[in-house]
């Protein structure tokens, strides 16, 4: 009975997540299994919504896939967000101030510069939080979240000021970018062969290096015990650095994804919560490529879905995130069944005096 | 107080720390429980202590059961113990730390409570600086502040763990000065916990001795040491035999070494280590040993003085690009002096300064970032330039300081050798980690993570992991912890390096280890370090005094 | 600039620190036992819309009834956003003590989970008017020159604020209560050692701070930032995370900080005015840079080498100045060394 009970285990946090979420959508006056018919007919309803759930799923698990990297490490990169819309920039740059005045360029000269742009931008802003940290004492998470900030503040000023659209109105967005700068997509969606080439390669070769490589092994020596790996030899601080950096180059890439494939042009919202969706995501899946790459699909869908979620119910978007962020947190508190049922004749005193 | 433990018991698992303990104490008399590092004497204390509770058996006090709740239950009853790292609160004050848990009471009279301490003090010979962070005291004044805390609070069982490890000789005669009164002139029940045979026979009245657990004997003092050898061990104790395998070459030089840190500087150093030798380091803890050790390995920075080793200094490798952040500082210099200029020229506004004057601070800031991660990319720390010229350094804490807890062995012995290549052939690391398991008699599987290892395997899990051959091996208390046995097996080792010409200069606490094992030794005290003595020239008692900061 | 604005800005300095300083000496009582509750940014978000909603709901409710007025159906508004702050923050707590799970991870989920709770639960009231505290000059003292009108001529809830600081603390510094909260966070094994109900103080504690941050998210919606939109203060909990430690866990020093971050806002307010040609967004940095500066103060290692090279007489006050250490059973959670 005990050892059933185990391998069901896994999904009792998911089953309460969802049972919570249904309760919450039933308070508000809904009807449950239209919401969620909504939510699946949102992400897969049409072959246009299928590819659009793909598309959104490329960034998020570029994103991810380089916190696989820093979460091995020890590192809270809570900037990937910053990072992505750094990348955004970076590729908006080479679009505006390359492609824009040289039209004759062709795409396939553009495109991969706007890539390296954008690789390079988010790798830099990734490599600043780090060096705040190494070098200032300063903090990852806060590091992170006042280059996410700051890197939001940034489009914005470009947004309104140097890259305004020259038709004036409200600055929410830049103009539309040359077609030579923009990736192409499938038929009337969004989805990008080339971004999803790029995700599964991107995959692959961060799958394959943790786990295979020397490098990939010093990440987890520091990510086990930083002082340790320090004294068995790891440099610590170079490490570090470049383990952000792959992060923020990943980040950077999702970010030009979005801009150049997803919308059309640099907006105020060209983030859109990839970057904290994907530490949600990795935070669940732990270190597992395959488990991560399946999440990120799921909550693409969810985010996704919630658009047609609104339109059909009036209930507000964040349901998804309200989802999500319930499925993480029950799943954190109460997916480990050892924990759960821990008894407490097994702990030393001053354990259970801290409960 | 009247004290009983009858038939105690305390499994946890399938292991029995105590295996059915019966012991009786009487008010006015010193006991003294030996036996060897495991043997169930701090699981016993802890018991009786009210720290934990035991899986079957009781305890009496004056006859009546007692069950304790927690060790201020215990407290409460007359049941104090004083732990070998006193359970204090360091970065407070002392009057704060005897006065915490006091009472329940809303204000705090801690004037009352300053004068009350001192005069308590007094009765035992104890002057106690009131005001003073309990993280600038030694071992000794912690120890006593927390006696007095005890004593104040009604202890009339007092238990002793281990006291005497790392304090120096005056306080320790202070200690027992303290507790023989105790015991005589106020018909206290003292116990001593150790696994020191001369400590017992100088203080206790009576002797148990305990062994895997169980209780094997106990004898009225004085007890000839054979004798409580027997008991401990069961059997003769084999001495090693020490031959020297210092020869003339000289590995490692210190030249007016000195370093700094926020709570001590060792200046001043000057020695050297020849191939095949042995140093010993002695002193109280934090007196010195580790800055010198931790200022050869290159994980401190040395404040003045070079360490040489084989006739080299230990440097880190110094990034080719470390001008490149002064190349941003001369970047944002000379945009503000330009914008300066063009300011006082009238040739641009204030906001188009400030705003050149930005951009200037970005430009120069992008350099200092690129710069760093150049840096980073193309430098190498001090210690891992000593850890390729072959110097090793092992530290205390086997798990937090060393070996990476969550690793396996096989993760651990392809980190040792990831340098030399990008790919981690794990069937290589893996053989070869099982070839060591074997030569080094670790009980574990090359998949075993070592947080999983007993404390004795993991040591040698350190030591199996380490490059040979080696110049210079730095250890920090290399048998903490372990039983005879292994602290013997550990040496041998050492042994057939030093046979290779590695010099080894250890910390020790143990002065018995030290005499044995050391060509020479040097004590620490205060952050002084003394002349070099030959072991042969040399005793127990006057290294003893040496510590304790008396005359050499 | 003449005196009269210039004692006008210092005035809305005070003002609009005033929720930041709750929500940092709250949280400065939880980190203190040990636990590091980076949900705050969510809970605040959370706290705002529910006090806000709350006081609205009890205002309908209530005038059938005959009660008339603001101030009471805003003490409900309030004492709901208490009892929200304090649930976050126990189940933080709950949830690294029970179950063992990583704080920083909880808190970072729940910071997510709230915040989009409290835009979904919200959604129903964005931008629609509602009750706030009402103004209340202290009658003599308000008449003093300078600190009068900058310290006196606020309402209820900022005099409550400033209060709420002096007792937490008289309380810890003062008191023998306050002395096992300390001690708790310093070492909890010793205090185990002395009876100190570790456990049970972990809990009320972080219970207490987190209901001081409840109230200081509703301050926002009830009195400095009326009302409720999507992501309405989106970001001051980080800041107060931020300025706990620059605080160096003591709740004067926090307010300082505090005071530090308010002075920052109203600076580019006025430097927005006096200079309108600089693009807005670019004083919306000052914030964050703001934060980046003051964690580097406390956590550099150029500093901590500037303390250590100094003269022995001055080093342990500028050491303790400067306070670079947490409390000791937080440390295993932000610290790495």
């Amino acid at each position: 009975m005990e050892n059933a009970l185990k391998r069901i285990w896994p999904a009792v946090p998911v089953i309460l997540a969802l049972f919570s979420t249904t309760l919450l959508i039933m308070a508000f006056g809904s009807n449950p299994i239209l919401t969620y018919g909504a939510f699946i007919e949102g992400a897969f309803g049409t072959e246009d919504s299928v590819l659009n759930t793909l598309a959104f799923w490329i960034p998020l698990l570029l994103c991810a896939t380089g916190l696989l990297v820093t979460f091995t490490a020890g590192l809270w990169n809570i900037g990937v967000e910053g990072q992505l819309v750094m990348g955004a920039i970076g590729a908006s740059w080479v679009a505006i101030a390359v492609a824009g005045p040289n039209p004759s360029i062709p795409a396939w000269i553009i495109i991969p510069l706007e890539i390296l742009a954008a690789m390079a931008a988010g790798a830099l802003w990734a490599a600043l939080c780090a060096v705040l940290k190494t070098r200032g004492g300063i903090h990852e998470i806060f590091g992170g979240v006042a280059l996410n900030n700051l890197a939001v503040i940034f489009t914005n000023y470009l947004i309104s000021n140097p890259w305004q659209p020259p038709r004036g109105g409200s600055f929410t967005k830049t103009e539309r970018f040359l077609d030579t700068a923009l990736i192409p997509v499938v038929g009337t969606s969004r989805f990008s062969v080339l971004s999803l080439v790029l995700v599964i390669v991107a995959l692959v070769l961060i799958g394959l290096a943790l786990r295979g490589s020397s490098w990939g092994l010093r990440l987890k020596a520091m990510g086990k015990n930083l002082k340790a790996a320090f004294i068995q030899g790891v440099p610590s601080e170079r490490e570090a650095i470049t383990g952000m950096m792959v992060a923020g180059a990943l980040a950077g890439l999702a970010g030009a994804v979005r801009v150049l494939s997803w919308y059309d042009s640099l907006r105020q919202s060209i983030g859109g919560g990839i970057g904290f969706l994907a530490v949600l995501i990795v935070l669940l899946a732990g270190t597992q490529p395959i488990l991560t790459a399946f999440i990120a699909l799921v909550f693409s869908a969810l985010l996704n879905g919630g658009t047609t979620v609104q339109l059909r119910t009036q209930l507000h978007s964040a349901l998804s995130g309200v989802i999500q962020g319930a499925l993480v947190l029950f799943v954190l508190l109460f997916g480990d069944y050892n924990q759960v049922f821990r008894k407490k004749s097994e702990t030393t005193p001053v354990e259970t005096a801290h409960e | 107080m009247h004290v009983e433990l009858r038939d105690i018991h305390k499994h946890f698992g399938p292991l029995r720390a105590n295996d059915g303990i019966s012991l009786t104490f009487e008010p006015g008399h010193i006991y003294g429980i030996l036996g060897e590092n495991g043997a169930g004497k701090s699981t016993l204390m802890k018991i009786l202590s009210g720290y934990q509770a035991p899986t079957s058996g009781q305890i009496l006090l004056n006859q009546q059961p007692a069950n304790f709740a927690s060790p201020s239950d215990a407290l409460r009853r007359g049941v104090g113990m004083l732990y070998q790292d006193p359970l204090d609160f360091p970065p407070m004050r002392v009057i704060e730390n005897y006065q915490l848990a006091y009472d329940n009471k809303i204000m705090l009279p801690l004037r009352q409570r300053e004068e009350d301490l001192i005069a308590f003090g007094k009765r035992f010979g104890f002057t106690l600086d009131t005001r003073a962070y309990v993280d600038t005291m030694t071992m000794g004044e912690r120890q006593q502040m927390e006696l007095l805390r005890l004593l104040a609070l009604g202890a009339e069982l007092l238990i002793l763990d281990e006291p005497t490890t790392g304090i120096s000789a005056e306080q320790k005669t202070a200690l027992f000065d303290a507790m023989r009164r105790l015991a005589q002139e106020e018909q206290k029940t003292i116990i001593l916990v150790s696994h020191k045979l001369e400590e017992v026979q100088e203080l206790c009245d009576e002797v148990s001795v305990l062994r895997k657990g169980k209780w094997v004997g106990s004898h009225p003092i004085p007890c000839p040491t054979a004798e409580m050898v027997r008991l401990m061990f069961g059997e003769e104790l084999p001495r090693a035999e020490r031959v020297s395998c210092r020869v003339e070459k000289t590995v490692l030089k210190l030249d007016k070494m000195a370093v700094h840190t926020y709570h001590l500087n060792i200046d001043n150093i000057s020695l050297d280590i020849h191939e095949g030798e042995v140093l010993g380091l002695a002193g109280l803890e934090g007196s010195g040993q580790q800055l010198l050790i931790k200022g050869c390995a290159g994980l401190l920075p040395l404040y003045r003085g070079r360490v040489m080793l084989d006739d080299s200094p230990v440097e880190g490798q110094r990034s080719p690009f470390f001008w490149l952040p002064g190349l941003s500082g001369i970047v944002f210099s000379g945009g503000f002096a330009a914008m300066i200029v063009r300011l006082l020229l009238g040739q641009i506004t204030g906001i188009a300064a400030a705003g050149e004057l930005t951009l200037a601070a970005l430009l120069a800031g992008a350099i200092w970032l690129v710069g760093t991660i150049i840096i980073s990319w193309t430098s190498q720390s001090t210690y891992h330039a000593f850890q390729q010229r072959g110097g090793a350094y092992v530290p205390a804490e086997r798990l937090e300081e060393a070996l990476i807890p969550g690793l396996s062995l096989t993760e651990h012995m392809a980190l040792a050798t990831s340098g030399k290549s990008m790919l981690v052939n794990w069937k290589d690391a893996q053989d070869e980690i099982a070839r060591r398991i074997q030569q080094f008699n670790i009980k574990g599987q090359p998949q075993t993570l070592v947080d999983k290892l007993s404390g004795g395997n993991q040591q040698r899990a350190m030591l199996a992991l380490m490059k040979s051959p080696l110049r210079l091996l730095l250890l920090e208390h290399p048998t903490r912890g372990l039983d005879v046995t292994s602290a013997n097996w550990m040496w041998e080792l050492f042994q057939e390096r030093l046979k290779e010409g590695t010099a080894i200069i250890f910390v020790s606490a143990d002065l018995d280890e030290l005499l044995e094992r050391s060509d020479r030794i040097a004590v620490f005290s205060g952050g002084v370090m003394s002349r070099m003595v030959n072991t042969t020239d040399t005793t127990v008692d006057e290294l003893g005094h040496m510590i304790g900061g008396g005359e050499s | 600039m003449n005196d009269a604005q210039i004692v006008l800005i210092l005035a809305s300095i005070v003002a609009q620190s005033a929720p930041l300083m709750l929500a940092v000496t709250g949280e400065t009582i939880t980190e203190r036992v040990g636990v590091i509750n980076l949900s705050l940014d969510g809970t605040m978000l959370l706290t705002a819309m529910a006090g806000f909603v709350a006081a609205l709901q009890a205002r309908k409710w209530l005038e059938p009834m005959g009660i008339e007025g603001n101030t009471l159906p805003v003490l409900i508004g309030f004492l709901v956003a208490a009892l929200i702050g304090a649930l976050a923050a126990l189940l933080v707590a709950w949830g690294s003590a029970r179950l063992k799970q990583d704080q920083v991870a909880i808190g970072f989920v729940l910071t997510l989970l709230l915040a989009d709770l409290a835009n979904f639960l919200g959604q129903t009231f964005t931008r629609v008017p509602g009750p706030s505290v009402k103004h209340l000059p202290i009658p003599v003292l308000r008449d003093l020159p300078l600190i009068g009108p900058v310290f006196f001529d606020h309402d209820l809830m900022i005099y409550g604020i400033f209060l709420t600081v002096g007792l937490t603390w008289w309380w810890m510094y003062h008191t023998q209560p306050g002395l096992q909260l300390r001690g708790v966070g310093e070492r909890p094994e010793s205090a185990f050692g002395r009876g100190v109900p570790i456990s049970l103080l972990r809990y009320l504690y972080t219970g207490i701070g987190g209901a001081m941050v409840g109230v200081a998210g509703a301050a926002y919606s009830l009195n400095i930032k009326l009302g409720w939109s999507d992501n309405h203060i989106l970001g001051i909990g980080w800041i107060a995370l931020a300025v706990v430690i620059f605080g160096g866990w003591h709740p004067l020093r926090g307010v300082l900080g505090a005071f530090l971050y308010g002075a920052t806002k109203a600076a580019a307010t006025v430097l927005q005015q006096t200079f309108p040609e600089i693009p807005v967004v670019l004083f919306n940095t000052f914030q964050w840079l703001l934060m980046l500066g003051v964690l580097l103060l406390v956590g550099s290692k150029a500093i901590k080498q500037l303390v250590e090279t100094a003269p022995p007489a001055i080093q342990r006050p500028l050491a303790a100045a400067l306070r670079i250490a947490p409390p000791r059973s937080l440390g295993r959670v932000i610290g790495d060394d």
